[in-house]
């Protein structure tokens, strides 16, 4: 269900956020954080849960859209080793901030939603790996971490039950490929982060070789109203098979840039312009990046597509982490892309070789042409090396290098050219 | 102050070894405390010589080799001193649309410096980073850590100033 005004559904993940002090577990609570958690953690079973989030439909937010409740359920019960429940908050994506804003005004939120995850799939040990930059937001999560336990929130038999978690906090060190969630594993193993050949997936074999569950931020803080208000309830916000509210980040051109939360299937069109206050330059976008630098850009003529994954698929992107970069008239898009290919370039962990040569390929043809030093030779090279490093590695960080180049080439081909050979104006 | 601290007094203090010792009981295996012991040392002594490396490796009862990794593959691990202030720029598609490549080649010229380099009385370093995760205040700088959004070169200018008559007391 989309209402006409998106702006009366209430919100899920920023329903507290601007409430004063909310960080603190005092006022959290005054607005309704942990209120539900003992009913769950007396009277749910575990199955239930996971059948719940199963009916919410929610997908997860960190990118890859994945069925929350499907990935619970290929947690293996009784294997005899422990089960761990890892909280991806690498946040690196370019365009993506909204994790930071949840934790850094309502990390209780973030807590309980891991509490409660950790009760359906038997977690003793869980973990935050917060991107090194997020030191203010680390803080701010620790001291709630700190507050929780002093309320038997954390730690053992919470609230007077039998289940106990502990819940530790993890700072990365500014690596990108630590959001992929087996780079991240092998980040908090203390190693360098080369994501895993796949299967077997984190499930099944994941931190220290033992069942292991991946979740985003957002995924999780969306947990406690779910199993407060029902799977079914979730369900019947957005439209089928992409249902919720998710947070948008808007960023680039925009007059009011920022993290929007708004049910699924509102337009990009209207998320831009009732939201963002519209495009700072003309009124129409050049250039949308719908989901974080990795995703295929989207151009004009994509300005309605609703904010879904189906609808982002359909239009020849993805909707990625919800990080929509947009770009007005004004922007140089051979500047931007050459930009995205030093960081790709930058990024790359080195393990493959069509990523770890292909990157810096894609660099320095793009220094090229952005100089106007280029060839025809060096376009075609762009768009053969990028086709063949896409699909070609263990995980999709060359994917997402190839993703702008071959989007510019394909959207702006003479503005391309003419750069590339000195002749532009 | 890394600079003026000596080699041999590049050993983590009593207190530390003790958090580290607590640190180390949160993970199923020692070397998942790595990362947070290499940020101790960095905080500790400045920056991440060899000589700090091989004591980190020995507190853990790691190989050296496993500490090296760690160090070379993530960007905010330091192995050489920077300045006082550290000056990163965000340059990635949010903040250059909002204009952080003018920012930085503003900062450079003020400084008198390169990106990458320290002024020469060792207080103020520019680099230019990765996206900080910040783009809705881009163009984003951080200072030692902390976040400045939507910043300009004229705020920038009055937060050099201000830094510089705090003369390197962070």
């Amino acid at each position: 269900m989309i209402p006409s005004d998106p702006k009366q559904v209430k919100q899920i993940c920023f329903d507290r956020i601007n409430i004063p002090d909310v960080n603190t577990l005092a006022v959290a609570r005054e607005h309704g954080a942990y209120e539900f958690l003992p009913t769950v953690l007396k009277t749910f079973e575990p199955a239930k849960i996971v059948d719940e989030m199963k009916a919410s439909g929610l997908r997860g937010r960190g990118g890859a859209g994945f069925p929350t409740g499907l990935k619970w359920s290929f947690v293996p019960r009784n294997t005899g080793k422990p089960t761990y429940l890892l909280c991806n908050a690498d946040e690196g994506e370019p365009g993506t901030f909204k994790d930071r804003d949840i934790m850094r005004f309502d990390p209780h939120l973030l807590i309980e939603g891991m509490i409660m995850a950790g009760f359906a799939l038997n977690v003793h040990d869980a973990y935050i790996y917060i991107r090194g930059e997020f030191l203010h937001e680390a803080s701010v999560m620790n001291e709630a971490i700190r507050e929780a336990y002093a309320a038997n929130l954390l730690g053992e038999n919470i609230l007077g039950s039998n289940y106990s978690m502990h819940l530790t906090v993890h700072r990365g060190a500014g690596a990108y490929i630590c959001g992929e969630e087996t780079a991240l594993i092998e980040s908090l193993e203390g190693k360098p982060g080369r994501p895993r050949f796949k299967p077997p997936f984190p499930a099944v074999e994941g931190f220290y070789r033992c069942p292991t569950v991946v979740n985003n931020v957002e995924t999780l803080a969306t947990v406690p109203a779910i199993l407060k208000h029902g799977g079914a309830w979730h369900a019947a916000i957005g439209v089928p098979n992409n249902t919720g509210c998710k947070i948008f980040s808007v960023s680039g051109h925009v007059n009011k840039p920022g993290n929007y939360e708004v049910p699924m299937g509102t337009s990009l069109r209207m998320l831009i312009e009732d939201y963002c206050g519209g495009l700072q330059h003309g009124s129409v976008p050049k250039v949308i990046i719908p989901g974080g630098s990795s995703t295929p850009w989207l151009t004009a003529e994509h300005y309605d597509t609703p904010l879904t994954y189906d609808g982002m698929t359909k239009a020849g992107s993805m909707l990625g982490s919800g990080a929509i970069i947009v770009m007005d008239e004004t922007a140089d898009v051979v500047a931007v892309t050459r930009r995205l290919a030093h960081f790709y370039a930058h990024e790359s962990c080195g393990q493959c070789t069509p990523c770890r040569e292909g990157t810096g390929w894609l660099e320095r043809i793009m220094i090229r042409v952005e100089d106007g030093q280029g060839c025809d030779e060096d376009l075609h090279v762009l768009k053969e090396a990028s086709t063949h490093m896409a699909g070609r590695t263990i995980c999709a960080l060359a994917d997402g290098a190839a993703a702008p180049i071959l989007s510019m080439l394909k959207h702006f081909p003479e503005e391309v050219r003419a750069r590339a050979l000195g002749k532009a104006a | 102050m890394s600079a003026a601290v000596s080699a041999s007094s590049h050993r983590f203090s009593e207190a530390r070894l003790a958090e580290i010792a607590e640190l180390v009981k949160r993970y199923p295996g020692v070397q998942s405390a790595l990362m947070p012991v290499l940020y101790m040392a960095q905080e500790d002594f400045g920056y991440l010589s060899m000589d700090v490396q091989q004591h980190v490796a020995d507190v853990l009862g790691l190989r050296l080799m496993q500490v090296r990794e760690v160090v070379t593959f993530y960007t905010m691990f330091r192995e050489k001193p920077c300045g006082t202030f550290l000056l990163e720029v965000c340059t990635n598609a949010g903040c250059m649309l909002n204009g952080a490549n003018e920012l930085v080649a503003h900062m450079c010229q003020s400084l008198g410096i390169k990106v990458g380099q320290t002024t020469p009385d060792g207080m103020f370093t520019v680099t230019e980073v990765e996206c900080a995760g910040a783009c809705g205040g881009a163009p984003v700088v951080q200072v030692n850590n902390v976040y400045h959004e939507k910043v300009t070169p004229e705020s920038m200018d009055a937060l050099i100033t201000h830094m510089r008559a705090s003369g390197g007391a962070k």
